[in-house]
């Protein structure tokens, strides 16, 4: 045993995570970490970048702030919370790649999320594919028409754009009215033989956000809102995400 | 919509049956998102998702993960990692994924969550499992009998012709 106890010199120098700790509830546990590696051993990012989940953590913990908002691992972590799940003090390593990501220059993040989040931004669909509320009831409708016509029991199928009070708002993602139409028609005859009250909106009928990969809160925040906005204007009880 | 799914078959109003599977034996797996599972809605929704998929390809032909529900394996197709340009590194996190798909020997594996369907199906090809990746609402169509012929992109060869609305 020591005989005098070690005396740390200096004041500690790491910001990062005490930025990040005063953003969470519970300061997300980062500091409890047990160094037990449960997190990094069922992590699918461990090894990538010679990073992994506990070690990004300790070095947070270290104040290397530096070499963890350069990094482009957090670019590869899914955030899926599974080191969360598997870590006995629940510590929300997560939150800190968010705000890893976060830190970056806007411009210096991956151009792929940078993209199609500015697309979603450019009109009120805020499809990440750009599409416009026209080009999305014009598809809907070319296609409800098609099948109606070819398939009898569904002559009286509909699919609904901004219908006030119906029960449901569903979204949608963009790749089926963009590059595979008829991908839409099998939850189409679902509703239509259940019988539910459902309309897609005009506005905000992308369910793709990523805007929120992008670690961008204001723009995220403007695509969830455009979404939530249309269903309450709507009048409908329900957000239904699409599968 | 896999609460609402399994709501509706409870209740007798999507009278799903697996009839269509009991002799073609055609055998499925089915990936948890974690957004869904883990991040939102817990086991209880895996739970439901379960119910729909028996219901709609027959419990004898379902054969799970390991490990499943909320300590399922990310596919590593969420948190953007589709659009942010590291593939080599994607393809590599998705490895995992892939390994757990080809050690059920299933032949379909069901992804109702639209990142999962892209990477598990490019993880498909990728890494030569050749299995095929479908959405629920294909199956749901299938069981039902109301599936066309023009609805079937995500089926393989031997699913093609099976039950075919209109036909």
């Amino acid at each position: 045993m020591a005989e005098q106890a070690i005396k740390l010199g200096g004041k500690r120098k790491s910001i990062f995570i005490d930025k990040v700790k005063k953003l969470l509830p519970e300061g997300g546990n980062l500091n409890l970490c047990l160094t037990c590696g449960a997190c990094s051993s069922g992590c699918p990012a461990t090894g990538l970048e010679n990073m992994d989940p506990r070690k990004f953590l300790r070095m947070a913990a270290l104040g290397l702030d530096e070499e963890l908002t350069s990094t482009p691992w957090i670019w590869m972590c899914t955030m899926c919370y599974r080191c969360v799940y598997a870590c006995p003090m629940k510590i929300d390593i997560p939150a800190l790649v968010y705000a890893a990501r976060a830190s970056w220059p806007r411009e210096k993040r991956p151009k792929g999320l940078v993209g199609s989040c500015d697309m979603a931004l450019r009109n009120m669909s805020r499809s990440a594919m750009g599409t416009p509320p026209e080009d999305f009831a014009f598809v809907v409708g070319d296609v409800l028409e098609e099948y109606r016509e070819a398939q009898p029991e569904f002559k009286e199928m509909k699919a609904p754009i901004d219908k006030k009070g119906a029960h449901f708002f569903l979204n949608q993602n963009s790749r089926e009215p963009v590059t595979e139409p008829d991908e839409m028609v099998p939850l189409w005859k679902i509703l239509h033989l259940v019988g539910a009250d459902w309309t897609y909106g005009s506005k905000g009928w992308a369910a793709e956000n990523y805007c929120m990969f992008l670690a961008d809160d204001d723009s995220w925040k403007k695509i969830i809102e455009t979404s939530i906005d249309a269903a309450k204007e709507l009048g409908c009880k329900v957000f239904l995400n699409t599968e | 919509m896999y609460q609402y799914y399994a709501k509706w078959i409870r209740e007798g109003k999507l009278k799903v049956n697996s009839d269509w599977n009991k002799d073609l034996k055609v055998k499925f797996t089915v990936q948890d998102p974690c957004q869904i599972v883990r991040k939102s809605y817990g086991d209880v929704v895996a739970d439901d998702l379960r119910y729909v998929v028996k219901s709609v390809v027959g419990e004898e032909n379902f054969i799970d993960m390991t490990p499943n529900k909320s300590n399922n394996y990310c596919c590593g197709g969420g948190g953007g990692a589709l659009q942010s340009g590291y593939k080599k590194q994607r393809l590599q996190y998705g490895m995992v994924k892939d390994k757990q798909i080809k050690a059920t020997k299933a032949d379909y594996c069901i992804a109702a969550c639209h990142n999962c369907h892209s990477q598990i199906h490019e993880l498909s090809k990728y890494y030569g499992g050749n299995y095929s990746v479908v959405h629920l609402w294909t199956l749901l169509c299938l069981s039902l009998g109301i599936l066309g012929e023009n609805e079937r992109a995500y089926l393989g060869d031997d699913l093609k012709k099976v039950a075919v609305y209109g036909a």
